[in-house]
């Protein structure tokens, strides 16, 4: 599938910034067999005085734009034009949730895709009894690890509600399990730290999705913004696999990936650190069209 | 010789001294004989009287006093100080000994290096084996972007410190790493000073080996590391970043950065432009090319690091990414300091360099691998159990630490249940014994050395010939009777390390003389705009409190004379000091106090530019404000209290503003107190001179204004608004009046670098002169308060101006 991919982060601050700096995680990138970029412009308006490309410890794209000046306001723009390749049907692979543990302690690998890197909590998804519990509450014996994954990611999508008033950037993962409502990064981070919690390694996806759904289907939960969902790691032979608890699915074809780390505060879109007062504002549009419906 | 070991230990001095069996004791070999280099200081000190060493350890104290060494521990009140704890006994180490330990940690240093290396680099530690996956990568302190990253200058590790213990058998081992940002340097040269105090006697003083060679060293191999300014066309400087006042080794940076001479510098000070890491300073940004980083890496960079630190810089990972920028010691340091890497160590030093650790570290087991976990279980009575990934040392125990089998602090089932569902977070390690030294214990009897536990830090620098060793060192000292490593936690003192030679030692000074004999001048060096803002703002805080103090006095001066709190004048004070905040109905406005911690708080930010005894007197001068809360009376008790806080403010701007050299940083106090000053003329007039001001009201202002005598022969009639505008506002010989501080401005202003752009005067001296024109041809009647008002405002403009300027 062939989509055009846009979107637009306007940030204004109450009063002008002196010396802001900000880090860009927005550039969706080439990954085999999942998804290849034609073409990707990111413009930032006013002229940055200093921009520089990068890539992080987990392989994303970063792009850092400085500027020298006071501003008020920015525009970040992304065009871009991408192919999602259908995913592969597979069979389940995986072992159980004590034979994973086995192979996780053999993998003896630093990379930046070995399992390791998401085993423990981590500021925005800790690992508390009460997500653990839950998490355990929805094994049944004999259940292989991907099983576990998708029982857990459907488990917290009958349990949640989609709500996009109840939560901000950031509220806790606790708080939003707590009251059982937030958006598509509560649900990852909530999800991820119940895997966390029973073992299996986990980590968070940045993303976009389909704008509109194909016809006679419902439009997608988190598709007017950037969206966000789990990774986890289910063993050494099926490796890493992806699931969307706001949507209760495996990621699919309607799913475009920007970057991937271990919680959001390794793949947020814009970090940002600026010299002033004041509150800022940010809005976000979002446009995910199929090219060829034909 | 025999003879005289058994004298010493029949002297009142030493007959409570009794090691602990099975312990090693620093004094006493385990025959009883006194050790050999203890022998002289022994003799030395037991001749003195008991007196004489109560008089003696009260001149250590003094002067640690007098020099402000206080250290503070993190808590709800962050201006919490302590006294410094010194232990007034030395710990002596032949120089001979001090050498084999740091030939063992010079290995040591070596393989830290490789380790380091190996982490950020290809991880063969971990493919290999040697090292778990798990406790690099789920360690906080491994910081992934500075994977692949070559730190500049070739090395990771440029400072570190060893904390080392004596085992029963007398040998050293290791306690635990110090590689992050190690503390302990600055407070060690301290103690020795304050240990010269106390013995300044040929012997022992010129038999100790001198901590100043070492400063010298790492000073050197610092310029030598600092990164050129690449395309900046400046020299870069080298500067030492601290997270600020409220850490607990805050006074030690300060110390240091006054001692090497380098900018104190805190993550808002710097910003990276183009790729390098340049400071904010008055004359604009500035190159640095070298940091020795007293701030855990993962502050250091809100953008790539700890999203939450509010104390690092936005881009500093860019600019060591791109080779800019030489840090001491480099980024993610920490992770070395890992407890669960002790278990490790032995083996890899021996895969690293073929060669076993010459010094051991303190026995350690990682709990993730099944054969460990159970040889912790088995010998649980021998071990302390506690995080694998605890930074801390092995005696700064926190509460889920199970020792010998028992758990301290929160109950769990067993430690078997422990160690099965945590075991890879968990470490155990042996439960060590450590050497005893003596320690002073007073008594009504004259006091007497008691054994007491004892741990020393070790301190080492890179340099181009290889790790410098400080020659002596920081020795902790625990409280008697219990001497496992636990004992360590209970507060206890700090000591200092001699290192003795059996002749004596060269001196060396820090300070390199020139074998020419001729002298030369060191630059004057920049000021870092927010060590400018807070000198700015240090002589407004001050002015305005002695402002306010003048203000309250004359009220209960009034109080006192009259009977009538109705009476105009004190209607009208009490409504002005109200504006600012005061409440006159409490004798010392809580106000005051707080303008006063402002003060404090400013000047705490910049110790490294400012004398110790103007800190001390504005320390005496808040403490005295707050004792007074409470037990003063209005009237006439609180105008004399108000004048004790009179004198003393005025004590503290005598050593400050005689003393200080007349250079970037004293401009801008002065500037903050003239224009402070000028206001509150400004502010005083516009109500005390107003046509509808009640009787009294212009004597009032006089008084306040400190020109009762100076009206009277002037002018020598009574007060009327003339003569009162004319001495306090227009005079330029009154240091009282408005014109003469504004006049001042001018003149400091005018000084600053960049007041003239081609010759013209900028926009901060467009600001001021016209104030100073107009103030100089007005007359009396022509400054109405509305005058008085416009005055206000472009008095704010200029220090607006000045901030836009020089202090963002």
């Amino acid at each position: 599938m062939l989509y055009d991919v846009n979107l637009q982060i306007d940030y204004s601050y109450e009063s002008p910034t002196d010396h802001s700096r900000n880090l860009l995680r927005i550039l969706p990138p080439d990954i085999s067999g999942v998804q290849r970029v034609l073409s990707r412009i990111l413009s930032v308006d006013p002229l940055p005085a200093e921009r520089y490309d990068g890539l992080d410890y987990f392989g994303n794209d970063t792009t850092s734009v400085v500027w020298h000046h006071p501003i008020k306001a920015f525009t970040l723009k992304l065009v871009s034009k991408v192919e999602r390749f259908p995913p592969m049907q597979q069979l389940d692979f995986s072992p159980s949730l004590e034979a994973l543990s086995r192979e996780l302690g053999s993998v003896r690998s630093l990379t930046p895709t070995s399992p390791h890197h998401f085993t423990v909590a981590t500021r925005r998804a800790p690992i508390t009894p009460a997500m653990t519990e839950f998490a355990r509450m929805h094994l049944a014996p004999g259940m292989t690890s991907l099983q576990a994954v998708h029982a857990i990611g459907s488990a917290l999508h009958g349990e949640m509600t989609f709500d996009a008033e109840a939560t901000d950037v950031d509220t806790p993962a606790e708080t939003a399990f707590k009251n059982r409502h937030g958006v598509c990064q509560d649900f990852t981070h909530i999800m991820i730290a119940c895997l966390r919690g029973i073992g299996i390694p986990a980590g968070y996806v940045s993303g976009f999705l389909r704008t509109y759904a194909p016809p006679g289907q419902a439009k997608l939960e988190g598709a007017d913004a950037t969206h966000a969902w789990v990774r986890a790691w289910v063993g050494i032979e099926m490796g890493w696999v992806e699931f969307d608890p706001t949507n209760n699915q495996p990621s699919g074809t309607d799913y475009i990936t920007i970057s991937t780390g271990r919680d959001y505060d390794d793949v947020a879109p814009v970090r940002g650190a600026m010299r002033g007062h004041g509150e800022q504002e940010t809005s976000q549009a979002v446009d995910v069209v199929p090219l060829d419906i034909a | 010789m025999q003879e005289q070991v058994q004298n010493h230990f029949d002297h009142p001095l030493l007959s409570g001294y009794r090691p602990a069996p099975g312990v090693a004791d620093e004094l006493f070999d385990s025959n009883g004989m006194m050790r050999p280099v203890w022998l002289r200081f022994v003799e030395h000190f037991a001749r003195l009287s008991p007196e004489e060493i109560e008089k003696r350890f009260a001149r250590g104290n003094q002067y640690l006093r007098d020099a402000g060494v206080y250290y503070r521990q993190y808590s709800n009140d962050p201006m919490q100080e302590r006294e410094w704890p010194l232990s007034h006994i030395p710990v002596i180490l032949h120089e001979d000994e001090w050498s084999d330990i740091c030939a063992g940690l010079t290995q040591r240093a070596e393989v830290l290096e490789q380790v380091m290396a190996d982490l950020y680099g290809p991880a063969r530690l971990v493919s290999d084996g040697h090292l778990p996956a798990q406790l690099v990568a789920s360690n906080p302190q491994w910081l992934r972007p500075m994977v692949g990253v070559p730190p500049a200058g070739g090395h990771y590790l440029h400072f570190l410190a060893f904390e080392i213990g004596r085992s029963p058998d007398g040998s050293w081992f290791v306690l635990g790493d110090r590689t992050q940002a190690p503390s302990g340097a600055g407070f060690a040269l301290e103690n020795r000073m304050a240990m010269g105090r106390i013995f300044p006697e040929k012997f022992p003083r010129d038999f100790i080996h001198r901590l100043a060679g070492f400063f010298g060293d790492f000073r050197r191999a610092m310029e030598g590391l600092a990164v050129t300014g690449n395309n900046t066309g400046l020299n870069a400087s080298i500067g030492i970043m601290t997270p600020g006042p409220a850490n607990d080794a805050y006074y030690e940076h300060t110390y240091i950065a006054r001692y090497l001479g380098m900018m104190l510098l805190e993550g808002e000070d710097l910003l990276v432009q183009n790729g390098q890491a340049m400071v904010r300073t008055i004359e604009g940004p500035q190159p640095l090319g070298m940091l020795w980083r007293r701030i855990d890496s993962g502050f250091a960079d809100p953008l790539e690091l700890d999203p939450g630190s509010q104390i690092g810089t936005p881009g500093l990972m860019q600019a060591v990414r791109l080779g800019n920028l030489a840090l001491a010691n480099a980024l993610g340091s920490g992770v070395l300091e890992t407890r669960a890497m002790m278990a490790f160590l032995p083996r890899i030093s021996e895969v690293l360099t073929g060669q076993p650790l010459k010094m051991p570290n303190i026995a350690t087991w990682w709990c993730g691998g099944g054969e460990q976990r159970a040889y912790v279980h088995e010998n649980a009575a021998n071990m302390m159990i506690s995080p694998a990934m605890a930074v801390d040392l092995p005696f700064d125990l926190n509460a889920t630490t199970a020792l010998g089998g028992e758990f301290r602090g929160t109950a769990r089932e067993s430690v078997e249940a422990w160690l099965e569902a945590e075991g890879h977070t968990l470490v155990g390690q042996e439960a060590v014994t450590l050497s005893t030294t003596p320690a002073w214990k007073a008594s009504e009897s004259g006091g007497q050395l008691r054994p007491c536990p004892m741990t020393v830090r070790v301190f080492a620098a890179r340099t181009p010939y290889g790790w410098s060793f400080m020659k002596g060192g920081y020795a902790r000292i625990g409280v008697e009777g219990d001497a496992t490593a636990l004992a360590m936690q209970r507060g206890g003192a700090v000591g200092d390390v001699w290192v003795v030679s059996d002749r004596p030692v060269p001196p060396i000074s820090l300070v390199t003389t020139d074998p020419q004999g001729t002298f030369r001048r060191a630059g004057r060096g920049t000021l870092p705009s927010r060590a400018a803002d807070n000198l700015f703002w240090l002589g407004r805080y001050v002015e305005r409190c002695e402002d306010a103090v003048r203000l309250i006095r004359a009220y209960h001066l009034r109080i006192a004379a009259t009977d009538t709190p109705r009476d105009p004048r004190l209607v009208a004070l009490t409504r002005f000091l109200n504006g600012y905040g005061f409440d006159i109905s409490q004798p010392v406005p809580e106000q005051l106090l707080l303008r006063l911690d402002a003060a404090r708080g400013c000047a705490s930010k910049v110790r490294d530019r400012f004398s110790t005894d103007g800190w001390l007197a504005l320390n005496d001068l808040a403490k005295t404000a707050r004792q007074m809360t409470g037990s003063v009376r209005p009237g006439d008790d609180a105008a004399r209290a108000m004048g004790v806080l009179l004198r003393k403010i005025s004590g503290y701007s005598g050593l400050v503003h005689e003393n200080m050299y007349r250079f970037f940083g004293w401009r801008f106090l002065t500037a903050g107190r003239s224009l402070e000053r000028a206001d509150a003329l400004a502010a005083m007039l516009t109500t005390f001179a107003a046509p509808r001001a009640p009787s009294g009201a212009l004597d009032l202002a006089v008084e306040v204004a400190d020109s009762v005598i100076t009206h009277q022969r002037r002018y020598r009639v009574e007060t009327n608004r003339d003569t009162v505008v004319d001495l306090l506002a227009l005079d330029s010989e009154n240091p009282r009046a408005i014109l003469f501080q504004t006049q001042k401005l001018q003149e400091v202003i005018s000084a600053l670098p960049g007041a003239y752009e081609a010759g013209r005067p900028g926009p901060l001296l467009r600001a001021i002169l016209p104030i100073n024109t107009r103030l100089s041809v007005a007359s009396p009647e022509e400054m109405t308060p509305e005058a008085f008002s416009d005055l206000r405002r472009d008095l704010s403009a200029v220090s607006n101006l000045m901030t836009m300027a020089y202090l963002r």
